[in-house]
């Protein structure tokens, strides 16, 4: 016997070790491409950030170091003048704008989908319908919803002033897209409709997998039905639940079309990926536009790891 | 305790508000389409007309520009797929299928690169688009869409090769078979149903997405996609936009879309739901 096993380990090794070159040759493909499309361009545009090229001299580019991010300067007249993203007002308003779009959007789209998710969870009639009918808005390209709303949302022929008037919920038709004090509401709404669907189905696909008899179980022993959701479903659901977040967190905080296209030129609703663009390519900013993105980068970084530590979120979904 | 007719009815009506909420704006957006000239300014509920004139202009005005924006956007969103399913599939299998080394780092930067802000790479793309001499070509977009396309269909893939039974490779492991061959000849043609579904989301993000089509294509009318299209419409005069003929393309690039997502309905729900990633 012990001398069948000594013969078999050395082969299972060999087999192993087989196994692991060729699973590094199936790998190289997918390693070079990410290379060339992701990580040197990354690196490209963080050192821009640190240069002053502009769109025309992107290759005469001279390194000035973190003066793009923060530079003093003393006048003659013996005044300090600060520049850079860092004391730049614009900046620090679509960070703002960013963090509260993000934050709006995604507890609105958690709640609102947790409910859908609920309703589609339950057994009635046409439940195969209304899920065929949430995916709509979801397959709807971005630039086309942005379209629609701002057709919808219109403030002398939008149909959404038409019916808040007709059902008395307001008097005097709105400029939602255009008042900077609504501009971000409609940012906003707009998302969620278009992302609703996308939460509900996630935490859906969690609920399906809470056994069945834990809920008969509750309710022989005759527990309110709130109290089942926060005590049984909630926490069974809840690590679904944490990685659908920060799934829709990493992409709120990216927005770029709807913004963009819904609301060009608020600056109510600019956002972080919005200012570095027109930057980047509008105004000729290349290097200051770069060190922007560069810090939406480190932004979004900081807070996917902060997000992984404190919630304890198994992100690979328990690849063994 | 509520009557059971009450709790019954406050459901359904609850049903109603999620599917009417759902379908209006594209309902409302087809009935726009039908208007013509002075119609528009009506606000109506339901579709009192049908003219065509919004379709037959925004398909065959302007040298049917918007025709070849299509076929670009069919073009670089196939391509785009097929260059990422390519170079997915052995490598989720090696991700899914094989214990090495570093194997939970490469899972996590692929998802971290899923999740990366597109403008963050912008400018390196710039740069690269144009030494490439790719800039103002489709070839620029299907380039740098392989950036979320490449990483998503890869995680999708792998979660769905590891629920693969083990006793399939065993065996042809057992029959002394190459990795290669345990790809091509045993787990290939179980993957079709993945690939499809893969496929399709890759291919509805790459057909949507917007940032990369601006900025490499936007000043070339010939290499433009359907969003940049659709977004560059423009009337007569600069003030005066056309909600006619940009409702009537919206409807044309849409109701494709919307009808492979109801086909292909379960299969995509299970990829969204393997992936977690947004389309």
């Amino acid at each position: 016997m012990s001398n069948l096993t000594e013969n078999q380990k050395p082969m299972r090794n060999e087999l192993q070790a087989g196994r692991v070159r060729s699973a590094w040759i199936f790998l190289s493909p997918m390693i070079v491409v990410l290379l060339i499309v992701a990580a040197w361009p990354l690196s490209r545009s963080v050192w821009f950030s640190l240069t002053d090229a502009s769109l025309l001299h992107l290759y005469d580019a001279k390194f000035i170091g973190f003066k793009n991010y923060f530079k003093v300067l003393h006048t003659d007249s013996g005044e300090t003048l600060y520049f850079g993203v860092l004391m730049d007002k614009a900046w620090w308003n679509a960070v703002w704008n960013t963090l509260r779009f993000g934050v709006v959007s995604v507890v609105l789209e958690t709640c609102l989908g947790m409910a859908v998710a609920l309703v589609l969870n339950a057994n009635f009639k046409g439940r195969g319908f209304v899920r065929a009918a949430i995916l709509i808005p979801w397959a709807i390209p971005t630039v086309v919803s942005a379209k629609m709303w701002g057709w919808m949302l219109n403030d002398q022929l939008g149909i959404v002033n038409d019916m808040l008037i007709k059902l008395g919920i307001i008097h005097e038709k709105i400029a939602w897209v255009a008042d900077a004090n609504y501009s971000m509401i409609a940012v906003v709404g707009v998302d969620t409709w278009k992302t609703v669907p996308f939460m509900a189905l996630l935490i859906l696909a969690g609920l399906q997998m809470v056994p069945g008899d834990v809920y008969e179980a509750a309710e022989i022993d005759g527990v309110h039905p709130v109290k089942v959701f926060f005590k049984v479903t909630l926490p069974l659901v809840l690590p679904a639940l944490m990685v659908a977040v920060i799934f829709r967190m990493m992409d709120a905080l990216r927005i770029f079309d709807l913004v963009y296209i819904l609301t060009p030129n608020s600056s109510q609703t600019k956002t972080m990926s919005v200012i570095a663009r027109e930057n980047l390519f509008d105004f000729d900013k290349f290097a200051y536009g770069s060190a922007e993105s560069t810090l939406l980068f480190l932004f979004l970084l900081v807070v996917v790891t902060l997000y992984i530590k404190i919630g304890r979120v198994n992100l690979d979904g328990g690849v063994q | 305790m509520i009557p059971a007719w009450i709790k019954n009815t406050a459901f359904y009506a609850f049903v109603v508000i999620i599917v009417l909420q759902a379908v209006f704006p594209f309902y409302y957006a087809i009935v726009t389409s039908f208007k013509t000239g002075a119609e528009i300014f009506e606000i109506s509920y339901y579709p009192r007309t049908f003219h065509l004139d919004n379709y037959y202009n925004v398909l065959f005005s302007g040298n049917g520009s918007f025709l070849r924006n299509i076929w670009n956007s069919v073009w670089v969103s196939s391509i785009t797929v097929i260059v990422a399913l390519f170079i997915a599939v052995t490598a989720s299998y090696a991700l899914s299928r094989v214990r090495f080394r570093g194997r939970s780092l490469m899972l996590m930067t692929i998802l971290c690169v899923s999740m990366f802000p597109q403008v963050a790479v912008l400018a390196g793309l710039f740069e690269v688009v144009r030494a490439l001499g790719l800039y103002n070509t489709d070839w620029s977009l299907i380039f740098s869409y392989t950036i979320f396309t490449l990483p998503f269909t890869v995680w999708v893939l792998t979660t769905f090769m590891r629920d693969l039974p083990i006793e399939l490779e065993e065996a042809a492991i057992v029959d002394g078979a190459t990795p290669w061959v345990i790809v091509s000849k045993i787990f290939m043609p179980l993957m079709w149903p993945a690939l499809v579904t893969t496929g399709l989301l890759a291919f509805i993000a790459a057909w949507n997405e917007y940032l990369y089509a601006l900025t490499f294509t936007a000043s070339n009318d010939a290499a433009r996609t359907v969003p940049v299209g659709i977004a560059l419409l423009s009337g007569n005069s600069e003030h005066e936009i056309p909600w006619g003929p940009i409702m009537a393309a919206s409807v044309i690039v849409t109701v494709p879309l919307i009808a492979l997502v109801l086909i292909f309905q379960r299969k995509i729900i299970a990829g969204l739901t393997a992936g977690g990633v947004k389309g």
